[in-house]
């Protein structure tokens, strides 16, 4: 049994997502600040009259607030708890069969992402980390 | 059929529920044309109504009553009490078989021959039939519905909702890529049509309380009948329109509410009469819009509740302790009433006090996130104050921008807006917050930008204030940017990371498509602990913490530099003037010498006053401190209730005294600050040093004095509490006394329990905890 895999880059990895997780990727252009709320919601976006709370993955893995490039950017919708909430990527890349048969990474990861880490895929030739999406919207508080 | 049948019977139970009012008003007079043929229409209907279907008791009935009022309207007999409670009867039968034909069960009642011929001529009177009603209506709440699923409406609600965002992003669109004259043409009429849609679809949901309110005459006609008390019932308000779900909710509560007043509250007629009072005992209900609330306010006029047999029966019961029962105020005494297990009725009857009540009215107002509130007046009545939210997913709000973003705040919670900076507001900066009198009324400002840790931005002159009150009823003013437009906006619910912020309550789109905030006032309110009087339900049988007595006497005076500020007057020990060489300036801060007592000096900054000036002596109890002032206003009243200062200091607040704002000085902070070095008035311990060394009497001896002990010499002949003695020297000690030893390195030998000389915390720790405490400042 396969299923779809989406490869994205985060923070400069090249991560995998299982497809169930993903809604759909958008582009996203404006990002509407939440004054007072974790470092890791980078704010809100609309798209298609929903409102996505944005999560900026780089501050999620505590590896600093990502760099504002301003402009578009690429998202990924996932849905938890009917809450749609857009996790903010380097680039997407592509989606891939993918032969369910992750392994557990035998490296030690950093620790923010070790939080999101399910275990590593091979795509290709290459091997990637796949992520749990909904971790992501934890951020750094999930670590207590 | 099943279908048809289910018709009938929500048919059936609305005109009954619209006839409550009407029969009650036909009672009180009979003679009334209108009331007697809306009956009839009523009787009429379900007669012929029945013949569809095969209901024979109901048909019965209903003929019967027809028949009898038909010859009331033919003016064949005349319409007396024993007419109006034998259709009562027949009526009440009605509702009970109708009810029985949705459960299923089969009707409790079987003569219905009885009430048949209660409505001849000759029968002999009937006697009121006590029971029907009160088992129709519990029959009734198990399963009430109505003909439309919520759920249905909800959904039709926010696919609306969904509508209105996809029309105003369409509109976007189109603005930004203008077209087709035609196309814009179509789109308006789309726009409308939704528009419509939109308001009959939150029409549905919302409901007139008067249909809540519909069935209160007759239910306190029978309650009051059945208790043998004369009750007038006044109802006010009945055209505030409250959310479906939200009616249903409070449908019980109110229900319940309204018994226990005519039970417990309003007293038999001779008793009133006795009282002073009408016999007739007033019930008044009325229901208004309050913000994003909706206040519906039950008050009678009857013997109150007596707080201190609630907490008598509370200390009983093992609510609370009786040192807690003891220290409760009367409004928290009052407020027992809501705890599971109380009652004030003296005997358990069949309509309340069984102790199964107002926990259970608090309970469900509070399950959807309103309040209960109560006040009595022993002898003269108790007003309950129901507040409940006004849940809508369309909200009219307000746009505001601080920090170069937009945020919507709900009109509802909006009292005013004014423009910053105009003659009508002053701001005011009291102790470290700051407060705007808007046309005479005091709020404490807060700052959006501040609050959301962004940069203020924009042109002064656009700067607003907004005069917000909050569910809590706190009232405060939030200066923003400025202020863009009222708008419509559909209100989603924000994820929980949002959420997690504490200040807003969802978020919209708004007409350019971006996301707004929506502020959620009471948040700001709590977060910003305005009022800073913590939550109501902290006060709530707050047994542990008793409450100072509400007023006490101030002391309201002028300071050096002009300013009215008020004092507690208990804490003022006595006035005195005192000439200008009386004060100096030494060791580090301001004293005052005062009959060869010298006191610490404030309120007159770190400036020697050029002239006499007055003074009052405070005193904690303990240590005492002079207070430097220009001249005493007034005695006034204290309130304990006041704005509280941003940041602890002399001022702990600022409240209102012969009508205007005055500071409130802090003796706890006073005393913390200024009094550690004052003289007691009893007596001091004293320390006991070698007379002839140079480094202890000119050194140490300061630091041994301000640690607050008298200094002797260890040679001569006082008694002393405490020796200090060179660590290598002789001593000449007591038994029984003790000593501290220093030595003059800072290695320690073993077993040598010394303390270095210059070891400051050790010395003053070995001094004594309480001398150390003092030694603070």
């Amino acid at each position: 049994m396969t299923e779809l895999l989406l490869i994205a880059t985060i923070a400069g990895e090249r991560v995998g997502i299982a497809g169930a997780q993903v809604e759909s990727v958008v582009e996203i252009e404006a990002v509407t600040p939440v004054p007072r709320s974790a470092p890791h919601v980078a704010g809100l976006a609309a798209i298609r009259s929903r409102v996505l709370t944005v999560i900026d993955c780089c501050a999620a893995l505590e590896l600093g607030a990502s760099r504002d490039a301003g402009g578009v950017r690429d998202a990924v919708i996932v849905i938890s708890e009917g809450h749609p909430y857009a996790l903010l990527v380097d680039s997407v890349e592509d989606i891939v069969e993918w032969p369910q048969d992750a392994v557990v990474p035998g490296t030690k990861l950093a620790p923010g992402w070790h939080r999101v880490a399910k275990g590593m895929v091979e795509a290709g030739d290459d091997l990637l980390l796949l992520i749990d999406a909904e971790k992501m919207l934890a951020g750094a508080t999930a670590a207590l | 059929m099943e279908d048809l049948i289910n018709e009938f019977i929500a048919e059936t139970r609305e005109m009954l529920q619209a006839l409550g009012g009407e029969i009650v008003a036909w009672e009180a007079a009979p003679a009334d044309r209108s009331r007697l043929d809306e009956i009839f229409r009523f009787v009429h209907t379900v007669k012929g109504n029945c013949g569809f279907f095969d209901l024979p008791r109901i048909e019965a009935l209903s003929h019967a009553a027809e028949d009898v009022l038909a010859e009331v309207r033919s003016g064949g007999r005349g319409a007396d009490q024993r007419l109006v409670s034998s259709v009562l009867a027949v009526i009440d039968r009605i509702a009970e078989l109708v009810d029985a034909l949705e459960t299923g069960n089969a009707a409790a009642s079987e003569d219905d021959e009885v009430l048949i011929e209660a409505l001849r001529d000759a029968a002999p009177e009937l006697k009121d039939d006590r029971n029907g009603p009160a088992q129709a209506s519990a029959a009734r709440s198990g399963t009430r519905s109505i003909r439309l699923s919520v759920d249905l409406l909800d959904r039709m609600m926010s696919g609306v909702s969904d509508m209105v965002l996809a029309r105003n992003e369409l509109a976007r669109r189109l603005r930004e890529a203008p077209g087709d004259l035609a196309v814009e043409a179509a789109f308006d009429r789309v726009s409308d049509c939704i528009a419509e849609m939109r308001d009959a679809i939150t029409r549905t949901r919302m409901q007139r309380i008067d249909n809540l309110f519909k069935t209160l005459p007759r239910m306190v006609r029978d309650l009051a009948a059945e208790l043998g008390r004369q009750v007038t019932l006044e109802v006010d308000g009945g055209d505030v329109e409250l959310d479906r779900e939200m009616l249903e909710m409070i449908r019980d509560p109110l229900t319940h509410i309204v018994r226990n007043a005519i039970d417990h509250g309003i007293e038999q007629s001779a008793d009133r009469l006795r009282a002073g009072k009408p016999a007739a005992g007033r019930l008044r209900i009325c229901a208004r819009q309050s913000g994003n609330q909706i206040l519906i306010e039950i008050a009678d006029d009857g013997r109150g509740i007596d707080g201190d047999a609630l907490a008598r029966k509370a200390s009983a019961a093992g609510i609370v302790s009786r040192e807690q029962a003891e220290q409760l105020s009367t409004a928290q005494k009052v407020a027992l009433i809501f705890e599971a297990g109380l009652s004030t009725a003296a005997e358990v009857t069949a309509i309340s006090g069984r102790g199964v009540g107002m926990d259970v009215v608090r309970a469900n107002i509070e399950r959807i996130g309103g309040i209960v509130e109560v006040e009595s007046r022993l002898g003269s009545g108790v007003r309950l104050t129901l507040r409940v939210p006004l849940t809508l997913t369309i909200i009219p709000a307000l746009t505001v921008s601080a920090g170069g973003l937009v945020y919507a705040i709900p009109r509802s919670a909006i009292e005013e807006i004014v423009r910053a900076g105009t003659a009508a507001v002053r701001v005011e900066s009291i102790g470290g917050s700051q407060v705007a009198t808007v046309r005479a009324r005091r709020v404490p400002l807060l700052s959006l930008a501040a609050l959301l840790g962004v940069e203020e931005q924009g042109e002064p002159a656009d700067r607003r204030m907004v005069v917000l009150r909050s569910a809590g009823q706190e009232i405060y003013a939030l200066s923003v940017d400025c202020v863009h437009d009222h708008e419509e906006l559909v209100i989603k619910p924000a994820s929980p990371l949002v959420m997690a912020a504490g200040l807003y309550a969802g978020t919209s789109l708004g007409e350019d498509g971006r996301p707004i905030l929506l502020l959620d006032p009471s948040a700001i309110a709590s977060f910003a602990a305005v009022g800073g009087t913590g939550k109501k339900d902290d006060a709530h049988l707050a047994g542990a913490k008793p409450e100072l007595a509400e007023e006490a006497a101030g002391l309201l005076f002028l300071s050096l530099d002009g300013l009215k500020r008020l004092i507690r007057l208990a804490v003022v020990q006595r006035i005195e003037e005192v000439p200008p060489d009386a004060i100096r300036w030494s060791a580090g801060r301001l004293r005052v010498s005062l009959g060869g007592k010298i006191l610490p000096l404030a309120g007159c900054g770190d400036v020697v006053p050029e002239s006499r000036i007055r003074i009052m002596r405070l005193s904690d109890g303990a240590s005492e401190l002079a207070y430097a002032f220009s001249e005493v206003v007034d005695l006034v009243p204290f309130k304990a209730d006041m704005e509280a200062a941003a940041a602890p200091g002399e001022v702990c607040g600022v409240t209102m005294a012969a009508g205007e704002q005055v500071e409130v000085i802090d003796p706890y902070w006073l005393f913390g600050a200024h009094g550690a070095s004052a003289e007691t008035s009893g007596s001091k311990p004293v320390c006991a040093i070698p007379a002839g060394d140079a480094w202890m009497n000119t050194i140490l001896r300061p630091i041994i004095e301000a640690a607050g002990y008298t200094v002797v010499d260890s040679n001569g002949l006082a008694d002393f509490d405490v020796l200090i003695a060179a660590a290598d020297g002789p001593i000449e000690h007591s038994p029984g006394r003790a000593v501290i030893r220093l030595r003059s390195t800072a290695e320690t030998a073993n077993g040598d329990e010394s303390i270095y000389r210059y070891d400051r915390a050790a010395l003053l720790s070995a001094l004594g905890a309480p001398a150390t405490l003092r030694g603070k400042g």
